[in-house]
């Protein structure tokens, strides 16, 4: 427990991403089987134990110190699991051996409502503060270390010099302490069994098109849906639906779980239905309808009936015991045309090919796209094979132009990391009525990406020489500078003043000549909304 | 026969010795002061006269040029005062020249803390436990989570992260005033003999120290080195310079602060602090509620920080305590 204990804390302290990675590799190195595996699923938020919540925390303290005290206490801390951890009176003989990680999780593993109460002060006696913080954390999840699934995942990889995608296939086989897995990943074992399970494949992703220009002959083209990809698989008869980093969201789409019922790995648009929407009876609506399922846990009906989930799919991985993912894209793409009407069309319909004569009629046809749910176009090699990852040259993204529109500079917060000593992330504003008579700015975004490291240092002088307001570590400047932010749509939103909020602003171009009166008013962002 | 106690008087703007006309560490201007230590929120300028230890009154010289009125007194040292108070001063353990203040009237002892430990210090003579009526007292760290560290525990942290990055420096951010020297002294006793680099806002008090006969061995500014010459050393500076432009010139600077504060671990986090070391100039929730318990009075004060806590011990003790509502005190960066 002292070394997960130090690679917590460590975590905690470390804000590179790089330096992340090699701490918790050294760790899966140099850690026994099976620790390293239960504090892979601790980190990565794989372990529940259903006797130990935050109130248990709570009681058992309450117990040991004045409850006052520990309140003020945990006031003071912000965080149950390390106010306890600071506040556990120790034994008088001084903490006993320390238990190893999977001695706690086996304990706690058994512990009941009413054993908890004198088993956890056990463990916690044979710890010290450190070791007391890890212990309580590693029980009731929530690390807040920085750490995504994504990253212990690449971590593990470079730990042991073997394929990440390999790690994201054969992860969702296992449950923790993952033992296959090490012993494929550092021992050099066969890998893991994964024919008869419903497992996520790494997607295939696409490049930024950007001036690069294609023959048609080559390449098909395809709208690019605005929802979220995911990967629907259903093996031996069970369904899951994974998200593009890898994560299990079958429960939030219940109705899709229930929607496939031949085995196969199918490649998609997961996308609500909104009639409100180019005129399309039954299409999909746009981003922001889809946002109000995400991240939901429990689905209730009316959401399920209002706004339902559907998949436009674009590609068939696996189908009935087949891997087809060394097949070329033409190839595949007929097989899915043939497997679609195969399927429920309430749950499933098929990402239509766009016919043009060449690529400027493709462009002129992505320019007179109208429907709210089109993010773009993509192009894929007729030849390609469904490899993970990005491969250059296979699969192109071209998105619609962005929307543009002039703001003012208003707000200014410290990045951080390396950008720590930077105001690197800016609020800016449109003006509410006309600027010379009187109109103010009503912030309508944020956006910390779309300079130049050059820029930034322009824009972080001009922050500092202007500065009127300092909130901790915001800064308000003088209304000075207009930027022009490119943005991909504009949502009615109750979280600003200005009842907007945009969808992925960034700097398109900083208008050091413009005078902020000209900036735009709300009036023309407004108008931009379209949901 | 006045009723007990009537002679001392907390008021908003600091602790009112009325026989004698004299406050102990007013945050407004006052005719006559008496000043614990030179930290900001206890000493300020524009007094008509103000008794300090030299130490303090050197600070208070660097930091406010104030020289008028300057009373010096010494440790043990007893002045009579007007209206029949005698004061002395005691050594407070916080930082070069902090002292408590002993106030005797009408039989009556009244001992005023200012901000005190009670670990060892190399810069300055221990705490010294001061039997007394009423304890006027700090409560800075006083929830009962706090418990500094032994500071060779946070300077072993501090030469091993050196040692492990020897291309990179690091960064301690320190209290100008105090912990800064405090921080060199323990690296020079902990056998660190290299050069230490300084933000160019802590040199004059560092001479000052080492004026005062503190040692704190080779010091270099910053500002008069190229990056490559201070990789691999420990470089000083204020907090506030942590995350400022000004650590742009250092090599992959490894950034540490030394503040009791960072016990906890969001603090530390939030300051983008990678190195927290626990190093306090105040006492901690053992050290104040032991020396509360050793001192015994017949009611504590308490000035400033956390009295809730303190407040809520004395109860649980049955030990008669009042808070003080004092204007002007602040958490330092400490």
């Amino acid at each position: 427990m002292e070394e997960f204990a130090a690679l917590l804390d460590a975590l905690i302290y470390t804000r590179s991403r790089n330096e992340k990675l090699r701490l918790i590799a050294e760790y899966l190195r140099e850690t026994p089987d099976p620790d390293r595996g239960w504090a892979l699923a601790a980190l990565t938020d794989g372990l529940d134990f259903k006797a130990v919540k935050s109130s248990t925390i709570r009681n058992l303290l309450k117990e040991r110190v004045d409850p006052v005290l520990w309140s003020l206490s945990r006031d003071f801390v912000g965080d149950t699991a390390e106010t306890a951890a600071l506040l556990w009176p120790e034994p008088l003989g001084g903490v006993g051996t320390p238990p190893t990680v999977s001695e706690a999780v086996d304990a706690l593993g058994v512990m009941t409502r009413a054993s908890v109460m004198t088993e956890l002060p056990r463990l916690l006696d044979r710890l010290d503060s450190a070791g007391r913080y890890a212990l309580l954390k590693l029980a009731t999840g929530g690390m807040r270390v920085g750490v995504s699934g994504r990253l212990a995942k690449v971590a593990f990889a470079q730990a042991f010099d073997v394929p990440v995608d390999d790690v994201e296939e054969y992860w969702h086989a296992l449950e923790p302490p993952y033992a296959d897995l090490f012993a494929w990943g550092a021992d050099g074992a066969d890998p893991p069994e994964t024919e008869n399970l419903p497992l996520f494949r790494p997607f295939m992703l696409a490049h930024p098109l950007e001036e690069t220009v294609v023959d048609l002959a080559d390449y098909a083209a395809e709208w690019k849906w605005d929802g979220i990809r995911v990967q629907l698989v259903h093996v031996a008869g069970e369904t899951r639906l994974y998200s593009r980093s890898g994560d299990d969201i079958s429960a939030t789409f219940p109705e899709m779980v229930n929607a496939l019922e031949l085995p196969a790995v199918l490649d998609g648009e997961l996308l609500v239905r909104g009639v409100h929407q180019g005129g399309e009876q039954g299409g999909a609506a746009s981003f922001n309808a889809l946002q109000q399922r995400l991240g939901r846990k429990t689905v209730s009906k009316k959401m399920l009936t209002d706004s339902p989930a559907f998949v436009r799919l674009y590609d068939v991985l696996m189908l009935e015991g087949k891997d087809l993912r060394g097949l070329p894209w033409n190839e595949r793409r007929e097989r899915l045309e043939k497997l679609v009407p195969r399927l429920p069309d309430s749950h499933f319909d098929i990402s239509q090919l766009v016919e043009a004569r060449d690529f400027d009629h493709l462009g002129q046809i992505r320019e007179g796209a109208r429907n709210d749910a089109i993010e773009g176009l993509m192009l894929k090699r007729r030849d390609s094979l469904y490899v993970p990852g990005r491969k250059t040259g296979l699969w192109y993204k071209w998105k619609r132009d962005p929307l543009l529109v002039d703001c003012v500079l208003m707000y200014a917060q410290r990045g951080s990391g390396k950008r720590s000593s930077f105001y690197s992330d800016y609020t800016f504003g449109c003006w509410d009525g006309d600027p010379d008579k009187g109109a103010e700015l009503l912030p309508v975004g944020k956006a910390y990406s779309g300079f130049t490291d050059a820029e930034l240092k322009k824009l972080d002088k001009l922050v500092r020489q202007t500065t009127l307001n300092r909130f901790g570590p915001v800064r308000e400047v003088e209304r000075t500078l207009v930027f022009e932010v490119a943005f991909d749509s504009v949502h009615a939103s109750k979280r600003h003043k200005s009842g907007l909020a945009m969808r992925f602003p960034r700097i398109h171009r900083i208008r050091w000549d413009k005078p902020v009166h000209e900036a735009d008013r709300i009036d023309a962002l407004q108008a931009l909304v379209r949901d | 026969m006045a009723a007990p106690f009537s002679w001392i008087r907390p008021e908003p703007h600091g602790v009112h010795v009325v026989p004698a006309d004299v406050w102990i560490d007013p945050s407004k201007a006052v005719d006559a002061a008496l000043v614990t230590h030179g930290h900001a929120d206890h000493a300020r300028g524009g007094h008509g006269t103000t008794v300090a230890t030299p130490a303090t009154l050197a600070i208070m010289d660097l930091r406010y040029n104030t020289r008028e009125g300057a009373t010096p007194v010494e440790y043990g040292e007893t002045i009579r005062l007007k209206g029949g108070v005698d004061a002395t001063y005691i050594p407070a353990g916080h930082v070069l020249g902090s002292a408590q203040i002993l106030l005797e009237h009408a039989g009556e002892r009244v001992v005023i803390t200012g901000d005190y430990k009670r670990r060892p210090d190399p810069t300055c003579p221990p705490f010294q436990v001061t039997p007394c009526d009423i304890f006027i007292t700090e409560a800075t760290f006083g929830l009962p989570l706090f418990a500094h560290p032994p500071i060779a525990e946070e300077m072993g942290k501090l030469l091993a992260r050196l040692e492990a990055h020897p291309d990179a420096c690091v960064l301690v951010g320190a209290y100008a005033l105090g912990k800064a020297q405090r921080v060199i002294a323990e690296l020079r006793a902990a056998g660190h003999h290299q050069p230490i680099y300084l933000h160019g806002a802590m040199e004059k008090m560092c001479r000052l120290y080492e004026e005062f006969g503190v040692n704190l061995g080779e010091l270099r500014l910053v500002a008069d080195h190229d990056k490559d010459d201070m990789r691999g050393h420990v470089v000083v500076c204020p907090p506030s310079a942590l995350n400022d432009r000004w650590s742009r010139r250092l090599p992959d600077p490894i950034t540490a602060m030394a503040s009791g504060w960072m016990r906890v671990r969001q603090r530390a986090r939030q300051r983008n602090v990678e190195l927290p070391l626990v190093i306090s100039d105040h006492a901690d929730w053992a050290e104040l509620t032991r020396t509360i318990e050793e001192v015994n009075p017949y009611e504590t004060w308490i000035t400033h920080g956390r009295e809730e806590a303190l407040l809520r011990w004395h109860q649980l003790h049955q030990r008669r305590a009042r808070a003080l509502a004092l204007v002007g005190y602040e958490d330092e960066d400490d």
